[in-house]
């Protein structure tokens, strides 16, 4: 009788102190610094969104830590990024993600990287993170930027496309772009015309895509000028003899509806699509049409999958980040999380290795326009950049 | 050939919106001195109100009126409240009051419309294409873009030669405080140009809304062309701004089909690419300078 009592009173106080210990555990701060406003702000809102679910369905927590996702727009300006980045690690903020934009990433990355904080990409991997600028603290859970366009290349192979015209933007990831198709596909390039950064007009390049004739069109314009261009394509009537090939993140879910049926039969290079069958992207698609009314884009999957790598990664060291950071790398290159596109892992580069896919644009059975998952276009497909990635 | 002469339809068309949005800016900086950066709002608020007018009705006209009275009814309250106080301030102020309103109506619209982009068709009386000649379609909507630009043109032109508020518009940008010394109601004709601009600004969002994407800060990225547009033809006059569209919108377009065409023969294909694509860019600003060396004040600057 007296021992059980005994007994019962430590049981109390244990739980009691275990109770305080977890009351004192204090959320981990997670900066996220996104493109919220601007005409791009849809993509960083998808991204927080979808991030912030993960969040929700943990009960505010990731991997059972609690955490507290620190939002800021970053208005798509690297000097904007790279001061918010600043004031957070000064804070003692040693975990970050959200960026969507390669441009911003350069800008913020140094100085996360450099105050040995951890950096989680959802969307950008610009090429010198892949290779030489490679960083133990760095990883890419959505792709190196090459990937969309060599993937594309690859879905030009398989279309039979014999001759195409390339068309990208002025800039670095149109170039980027350009260099990634052409380093896979096999047939005759009939011209590479580059337009101008958020071009509005596209009339002039559709008429001289019209007299070169060519079986296909590359071409990589994300947000407002995509949008333009898939619009002024249907109306210009090339769209019945010249197929259009083309990264998801230039014809995204938003895209899509804001050019009403001009979307339909292109050909799309994608890492995931919400028809794809596994039971972890049917929960998300479903919880995130049930969270926010509206269908999850690719950004929002990649996004998805960040704050579950960053929960696993979490857990493993009870969220001491700044104790045991070797421990939370090596949780982070485990993978070990369920992942909307069904297996994940990383290359020696900390970039995926994962399976791409070939969509096709068409109309579902209630008329509207669907992504239709066709074909794997490449098995863990991994980046060009991992030779020269030295850790 | 037909080559070229599509490539010519291409330029007129952009002439057309250039038109559209240069004339009412033209006015409002000559004649009422104003630098009104909230210009391509108008333009933002008349695609905007045109798609969900066409989304909620499916009817044009339905689109058409919205887009119409939307930015209307948008620049008078902008006028009354804000404009208004401005008339008398230096160029900075202005640049500052309406860049922040600037800022001001893409949250605004962001607030009532959302952030992803609205769709709008292209009305089925203007959909598909029409042979012009033997091998040159042309889409329809594009031509009637470059129709409704000719038609305001006439219809500014009978407005400014042919009625009294014309005459006084004309004579408000020749000499502002003559026309008030002579008893002339000058805050009500700035108020009436305002509108009339932003007037202009919503038709030419709701005849680009179905060809372009409708979006948060569309107007910005016009608005700096149309600027040039109106330094190249000439402050405060309408003319001017016709004939700077139709320099700018030309020379746009066809830079952008021929100038890589050109450059690929000239120069090896390395250095082609970036120089043609510089070039193209830049074509308009070169324009630009090459006018303002001979006419300093513009092709056909208002009287002085």
């Amino acid at each position: 009788m007296h021992k059980s009592t005994l007994r019962g009173a430590a049981a109390v106080l244990l739980s009691l102190a275990s109770y305080a210990a977890s009351a004192q555990q204090k959320p981990v701060d997670i900066g996220f610094i996104g493109t919220l406003s601007t005409p791009a702000g849809y993509i960083g809102e998808d991204e927080r969104d979808a991030f912030m679910l993960a969040v929700k369905e943990g009960g505010g927590k990731l991997g059972g830590v609690p955490v507290n996702v620190r939002v800021e727009d970053d208005a798509l300006k690297p000097a904007n990024a790279k001061q918010i980045a600043d004031k957070m690690v000064q804070g003692g903020v040693r975990l970050f993600t959200g960026i969507n934009f390669s441009n911003v990433m350069a800008a913020v990355g140094p100085t996360v990287l450099n105050a040995g904080a951890f950096y989680v990409s959802l969307n950008a991997g610009p090429s010198n993170y892949a290779g030489k600028a490679c960083n133990p603290n760095y990883f890419s859970v959505a792709f190196q930027n090459d990937s969309y366009a060599d993937t594309a290349g690859m879905a030009a192979n398989e279309l039979g496309a014999k001759r195409v015209v390339i068309m990208a933007p002025n800039y670095q990831a149109g170039r980027d772009a350009v260099a990634g198709f052409k380093r896979t596909y096999k047939g005759e390039i009939a011209d590479e015309i580059y337009t101008k950064l958020e071009q509005a007009d596209f009339s002039v390049e559709l008429a001289r895509i019209r007299s070169l004739n060519p079986d296909a069109i590359f071409q990589f314009h994300p947000g407002g000028a995509g949008i333009n261009l898939t619009k002024q394509f249907a109306n210009s009537g090339l769209a019945d003899k010249i197929k259009m090939i083309t990264p998801i993140y230039s014809m995204d879910d938003r895209m899509l509806a804001a050019t009403g049926t001009a979307g339909k039969g292109f050909y799309l290079s994608s890492l995931w699509s919400a028809d794809l069958d596994n039971a972890q992207s049917k929960h998300f698609v479903e919880a995130f049409t049930k969270a926010y009314n509206r269908a999850p884009t690719a950004y929002a999957a990649q996004a998805y999958d960040t704050a579950n790598l960053i929960g696993s990664a979490l857990k493993a060291v009870d969220g001491d980040i700044a104790g045991k950071p070797d421990d939370f790398r090596n949780a982070l290159r485990r993978a070990d999380f369920p992942s909307v596109r069904g297996k994940f892992k990383f290359g020696p580069n900390q970039h995926p290795v994962q399976d791409w896919y070939l969509l096709h644009i068409e109309a579902g059975p209630d008329g509207k326009l669907v992504y239709k998952n066709l074909k794997v276009l490449a098995r863990d497909h991994t980046d060009v950049h991992a030779v020269d990635c030295k850790m | 050939m037909l080559m070229f002469l599509e490539q010519v339809l291409n330029g007129l068309q952009y002439s057309a919106l250039l038109f559209l949005l240069s004339a009412g800016l033209t006015l409002v900086f000559g004649i009422m001195n104003v630098i009104n950066l909230t210009h391509g709002s108008f333009y933002m608020v008349g695609a905007f109100c045109a798609a969900s007018a066409a989304a909620s009705t499916g009817s044009f006209a339905a689109a058409l009126l919205a887009a119409l009275a939307g930015a209307a009814l948008y620049g008078l309250v902008i006028e009354l409240l804000v404009i208004r106080h401005l008339y008398r301030r230096d160029h900075l102020d202005q640049v500052l009051a309406t860049l922040g309103l600037t800022l001001f109506t893409n949250e605004l619209v962001t607030v009532l419309f959302g952030r992803s982009p609205p769709f709008m068709d292209i009305p089925p009386f203007l959909s598909g294409s029409v042979a012009l000649l033997p091998g040159l379609n042309y889409p329809i909507m594009r031509l009637a873009f470059i129709g409704a630009g000719a038609l305001v043109a006439l219809g500014l032109w009978l407005l400014i030669s042919r009625t009294r508020v014309g005459m006084l518009v004309r004579a408000g940008a020749d000499d502002g405080e003559m026309v008030d010394a002579l008893g002339v109601n000058i805050q009500r004709l700035f108020t009436l140009i305002f509108t009339l601009g932003a007037l202009l600004c919503g038709f030419a969002g709701v005849m680009a809304a179905p060809l372009l994407a409708v979006e948060i800060g569309m107007g910005e990225r016009i608005l700096i062309t149309t600027f040039v547009v109106i330094v190249v033809g000439g402050v405060g006059s309408v003319r001017g701004a016709l004939a700077g569209s139709l320099m700018i919108g030309m020379t746009d377009a066809l830079g952008r089909a021929y100038i890589p065409f050109w450059m690929s023969r000239l120069l090896p294909p390395e250095l082609s690419d970036s120089a043609s694509s510089s070039l193209v860019s830049a074509s308009i600003y070169i324009l630009m300078a090459i006018v303002l060396l001979f006419k300093p004040r513009g092709l056909v600057p208002a009287q002085r």
